[in-house]
């Protein structure tokens, strides 16, 4: 029998100390709520017992003023308190513009994790201490939920489209990891463990390497194999868009959409291509929807991150894409924007 | 006063014999087949509970295999929300007391009223088919794609049973609504309306506006496991997101289904056992109607980590802080009511003060979960597991029990002991607090709901929270024995034990088969205590 | 319990203002037919409002996948046959008509009007049904049903047997409230023929006459979303 008796759990992101100050002020004014309400009824209790068999209450005297009174402070209360947590909600959201970069696949009943130098982990995930932390995840089968609550981060993972969830580990440690949407038979062993290291750990972690080389190497491999190379020529002469520089690009469809060349747009394209057919090319594209993994489509997107008209530096950091030269391709005419991935298949869809 | 007799000929014993309780249309009748049927899925569903608490003594699963384990959290959620709590109040009190509430000899459609009750007992049939079958494990939520394309368990016959449930519930709601409009007696208007009664025309607005919903997700679910049409297969383009949306539309106004005819009989019994008006008469009115309004447009807040659009998340979460509001102003009142009364503590008061309570820590915890930052913690853990057993089992359920020691004299003819019934209550609120609490706790701790085993530093929580159960459980069992035990040897209760001024109170009890001998004629507001006697029998 | 058959002055307890308003269509639980019919009445159109809203579950994830996918919903779209979708929609307006007829002939106690608008708005339903069924037979010949056998010409398939699956599960589940319309016409056309209906009573025959006239409408809907999608494309 394990007799520890946490009463709180360690935060070790930059985000928990925020989640829990908005947690502990809940506990306040909760506190507070039920403890007025509770002295309010015992003293009421104790000191209008009733004294005789036939005692009545006295009649009520109504109060507009007590009725208004006790509706609007609770609304108030309560609006401040949602837009505290919005405001931390909306930094939970959003990651910053510099993050590492790691791929999480989810499928019944582990977690698999793909760093963009081709370090592969089951059910672990290595990481910097001090960095911003930013997690793809896709899921094979079922809805899964990536869930570390030392980090106070949680988030769906859901087949069929990329989920975004960002961290920034503050203290070295082992950290439970856990799925929180039930998914079948081994839920609860669908855990793992965050281990957060010291910078030069970490770089001697890496070192340990990927028998396999980056992902970006992996995806490129895939790309011959599966003949791509065949049609994306990177002239932009060939059956299929080049694909140097697309990547958060503006793309201009057959249709007269615009959309952007982000993660779940590459993996749109490569299942469905003709969900969102590039103007000025042919619905030719195959599709390869059963032929590629959920892994495999994460290394081609690491691939076709990599692809730019000038080298950038290694595939363990992410440029932002303003520094990126505009690269001449037909299909793609106007300025980059921005590319983080959407939370939904295809960013015009929110 | 002379020594009380049970009246010679009542609704119980006006016709004798088998048929003329399985076919009758008198609502009185109707309401204990729904008495006894809900009190069995009742035990079935605290069975699945005990077994569950008893698995979580020990961080391994080491009692029962995994897949009945998550058969035994579905179906514990499965029985005592649609085969429990969904009917509890309004099936058995609402379908016994809105007639005499409003003067009637009946609800507007007596047949469809023991339709309503065999509906339900076909759709139950079906969902303890499922699980004599071997159950069914996707959690009472059937998300998709698990239910639609994974789960190997009876996910159909349950879908099949709780979607025919759910005829039941609309029937009972379309009946009440009917009723409340059309069949009040001479005099009561609106505002003269016991509050139980705004409080069952509330549920009923949500019953019957939400339950079809549910029917065509559960249809949907059925099509997409038996056909495949890909409605929520990502393979087609489908959205299994969608599922959550359409459940959850449904689903959210069902705990308000679950708790606003608690709060009804909480506002009665506050009413009664303070001898006094309650306070804001006319704000608790319109806080069942808010609060049935509000609540169908909070469903998003199950949803904020599924992916939602941060702007739609803020808008749910908003909204969810709104429908708090409604709530707070019942318990407010119910306290002001409390001011310069005449206050006993029989049973039924003691489960109202009880509700009044946890109902308080489960509705401001829903202020946590409203809180987006705080929600993306505790979301999936046990922290939402403690808030919806505060608000399901310290709010309704109390509620029911409230009722059930409140109405049983008038139901029955018959007292109940009233020291065991308030050693039960007092049981009951201990163990309750003792189950729920430490679950805040392992909540924010991180311990996600539905794990089978867990991580060894959560245990000394579930022990406690193990043992709270297991106190729980007998102050459940201790109301079964002497409920009973009364109906042959309860002291005669007489038309009003309690001193109270509803009209239930000046019929006989038993009531005769249509209520009243006449059309009573109402002159003033529900709770008049004004005489410097209360009348008795 | 039993209605037609019932004293009030024999039980104990009944109320003697029922017996003096008692007709043979009055329930014993209603003081007069007046509020015995706004009971019906507000009964029935509450039970509409569920059906709009199970219906709506559909049209929900209908809109959903319209707006995710306009190309391929407006091509599917464009498969269906715009001339019988036409049809029927007229046929089912007509059998409104009718159907109203029939209510206005019920209260004014024409009896043979009454049977002759039912029995007509019967065989408009029958029709509506008949041409459904040359659609989906038409469906099947061509692989559109959903399944094994499904096929799509066009670059994404299985998004278009998403709608073929809506187009189906909907027009289905309006299909299947037809049918049990014409199950309650027959029964009214029953009661009708033994003369149950008067003037002064005739509810039964409103009260199905408002279901119909919902499943008309709920068709209305169903046509310009399922039928008339990018159809000048």
């Amino acid at each position: 029998m394990n007799w520890s008796l946490p009463l709180f759990p360690t935060g070790a992101s930059t985000m928990a100390g925020k989640v829990d100050l908005l947690y502990f002020v809940l506990i306040a004014v909760s506190g507070l709520a039920v403890a007025v309400i509770s002295l309010l009824i015992i003293a009421f209790g104790v000191r209008y017992r009733r004294r005789a068999p036939d005692q009545v209450g006295a009649p009520v005297i109504p109060s507009l003023a007590l009725e208004i009174g006790w509706t609007a402070v609770p609304l108030v209360v309560g609006l401040v308190l949602f837009a505290w947590g919005a405001n931390v909600y909306f930094a939970q959201a959003r990651p910053p513009v510099e993050t590492l970069d790691v791929y999480v696949v989810g499928k019944q009943w582990m977690w698999k994790f793909q760093h963009p130098g081709g370090q592969r982990e089951i059910n672990e995930l290595h990481v910097p201490v001090g960095r911003a932390v930013r997690l793809t995840a896709a899921s094979e089968d079922v809805i899964h939920s990536f869930f570390v609550p030392a980090f106070r981060v949680k988030a769906d993972v859901i087949p069929g489209r990329y989920t975004t969830l960002w961290f920034n580990a503050t203290k070295p440690g082992e950290y439970h990891l856990f799925c929180a949407e039930y998914c079948g038979t081994q839920h609860s062993g669908m855990i793992g463990k965050v281990v957060v290291m010291e910078p030069n750990a970490y770089q001697a972690w890496l070192g340990g390497g990927a028998a396999e080389g980056s992902m970006a190497s992996q995806g490129q491999k895939i790309f011959q194999d599966l003949a791509c190379h065949t049609c994306h020529l990177d002239s932009g002469q060939g059956r299929g868009p080049t694909l140097v520089g697309l990547y958060g690009s503006q793309v201009g469809l057959a249709s007269g959409q615009v959309v952007t060349a982000d993660d779940a747009y590459i993996r749109e394209s490569v299942l469905s291509p003709a969900a969102k057919v590039v103007a000025g090319f042919q619905p030719v594209m195959p599709t390869f929807q059963g032929l590629v993994s959920e892994e495999q489509l994460l290394a081609l997107i690491e691939y076709v991150k990599s692809l730019q008209a000038k080298p950038q530096g290694t595939p363990a950091t992410q440029a932002p894409a303003g520094q990126q030269p505009a690269a001449a391709t037909p299909a793609a005419p106007q300025p980059r924007a921005p590319g983080p991935a959407g939370r939904n298949p295809g960013g015009d869809r929110n | 006063m002379d020594s009380l007799t049970l009246p010679r000929t009542h609704y119980a014993n006006a016709e004798y014999g088998l048929r003329s309780w399985l076919l009758t249309t008198d609502h009185k009748r109707i309401a204990l087949l729904f008495l006894g049927s809900i009190s069995a899925f009742f035990l079935i569903g605290g069975l699945f509970a005990m077994l569950i608490r008893l698995e979580l003594l020990t961080p391994p699963g080491d009692m029962v295999g995994a897949d009945t384990y998550n058969k035994l959290f579905t179906m514990h959620g499965i029985v005592m929300i649609f085969m429990f709590l969904i009917p509890s109040i309004p099936a058995v009190f609402g379908n016994f007391f809105v007639p005499i509430m409003v003067g009637a000899k009946d609800l507007a459609f007596p047949r469809l009223n023991l339709l309503s009750w065999y509906i339900f007992m076909i759709g139950g049939l079906f969902t303890l088919a499922a699980i004599a079958l071997g159950g069914v494990d996707t959690g009472w939520t059937f998300y998709t794609p698990f239910s639609t394309h994974a789960s190997q368990s009876n996910v159909m016959v349950a879908a099949v049973g709780v979607f025919i449930m759910g005829f039941s519930s609309i029937l009972t709601g379309l009946n009440f609504i009917v009723t409340i409009h059309t069949m009040r007696a001479p005099g009561l208007t609106w505002f003269r309306l016991p509050l139980f009664i705004w409080a069952m025309y509330a549920t009923s607005l949500i019953n019957v506006l939400g339950t079809p919903v549910l029917a065509i997700s559960l249809v949907a679910v059925a099509l997409e496991r038996a056909l495949h049409i890909g409605i929520f297969d990502p393979a087609y383009g489908g959205d299994p997101v969608l599922f959550q949306h359409l459940f959850w539309f449904y689903s959210h106004p069902a705990v308000y289904i679950m708790v606003l005819p608690s709060m009804g009989v909480v506002s009665e019994l506050v009413a009664t056992f303070s001898r006094k008006n309650i306070f804001g008469y006319t704000f608790v009115a319109f806080s069942s109607l808010a609060i049935a309004v509000f609540g169908f447009l909070v469903w998003g807040h199950h949803m904020f980590v599924a992916g939602m659009s941060v702007y739609g998340a803020m808008i749910f979460s908003i909204l969810s802080f709104m429908v708090a509001v409604p709530s707070a102003v019942k318990v407010f009142n119910w306290t002001a009511t409390l001011y310069k009364g005449s206050i006993s503590y029989e049973t039924p008061m003691l489960y109202a003060l009880g509700f009044i309570g946890l109902f308080a820590v489960g509705g401001l915890t829903g202020l946590f979960l409203a809180t987006l930052a705080v929600d993306v913690h505790v979301h999936d853990t046990y922290f939402v597991v403690a808030h919806f057993h505060y608000i399901m089992v310290g709010g309704a359920l109390m509620g029911y029990l409230g009722a059930l020691h409140y109405w049983w004299p008038k139901m029955t003819g018959r007292m109940y002991p009233d020291l065991i019934g308030r050693i039960a209550a007092v049981t009951v609120f201990i163990g309750f607090n003792l189950t729920f609490f430490p679950q805040f706790v392992l909540g924010y701790l991180g311990m996600p709901r539905r794990y089978h085993a867990y991580a060894e530093e959560f245990q000394a929580l579930n022990v406690l929270s193990t043992a709270g159960a297991s106190i729980l459980a007998v102050g459940f069992l201790i109301p079964a024995f002497y409920l009973l035990w009364s109906l042959k040897y309860g002291k005669v209760a007489g038309a009003n034990p309690w001193g109270s001024v509803s009209l239930e109170w000046t019929t006989p009890s038993p009531p005769p088969t249509f209520n009243f001998d006449e059309t009573p004629v109402i002159a003033g507001p529900a709770y008049d205590y004004r005489e410097p006697e209360a009348k008795r029998a | 319990m039993p209605d037609a058959a019932f004293d009030p002055r024999a039980v104990p307890g009944a109320d003697a203002h029922a017996a003096a308003l008692h007709s043979p269509a009055l329930k014993h639980h209603f003081d007069d037919l007046g509020q015995q019919k706004e009971a019906a009445t507000l009964g029935m159109w509450l039970f509409l409002a569920t059906e709009v809203l199970f219906f709506g579950g559909l049209f929900a994830a209908y809109l959903l996948y319209r707006v995710w996918y306009p190309d391929v919903f407006g091509e599917a779209s464009r498969s269906l046959d715009i001339t019988l979708g036409s049809v029927n929609t007229l046929v089912l307006i007509g059998s409104s008509l009718t159907m109203a007829l029939a209510v206005h002939a019920a209260a004014t106690g024409q009896r043979r009007t009454l049977m002759i608008f039912i029995a007509l708005t019967m065989l408009l339903g029958a029709v509506f049904l008949g041409i459904k069924g040359v659609e989906y037979y038409d469906k099947i010949v061509h692989h559109h049903v959903p399944g094994p056998s499904f096929h799509f010409e066009g670059p994404t398939p299985e998004r278009a047997q998403l709608f073929f699956s809506l187009y189906f599960a909907m027009t289905g589940l309006h299909a299947f409230h037809m049918v049990i319309g014409l199950g309650l016409m027959t029964v009214i056309l029953l009661m009708a023929w033994r003369g149950r209906f008067s003037a002064t009573w005739y509810t039964p025959v409103e009260m199905s006459g408002l279901y119909w006239h919902f499943v008309d409408i709920i068709w209305i809907f169903l046509f310009p979303l399922l039928y008339l999608v990018d159809r000048h494309s």
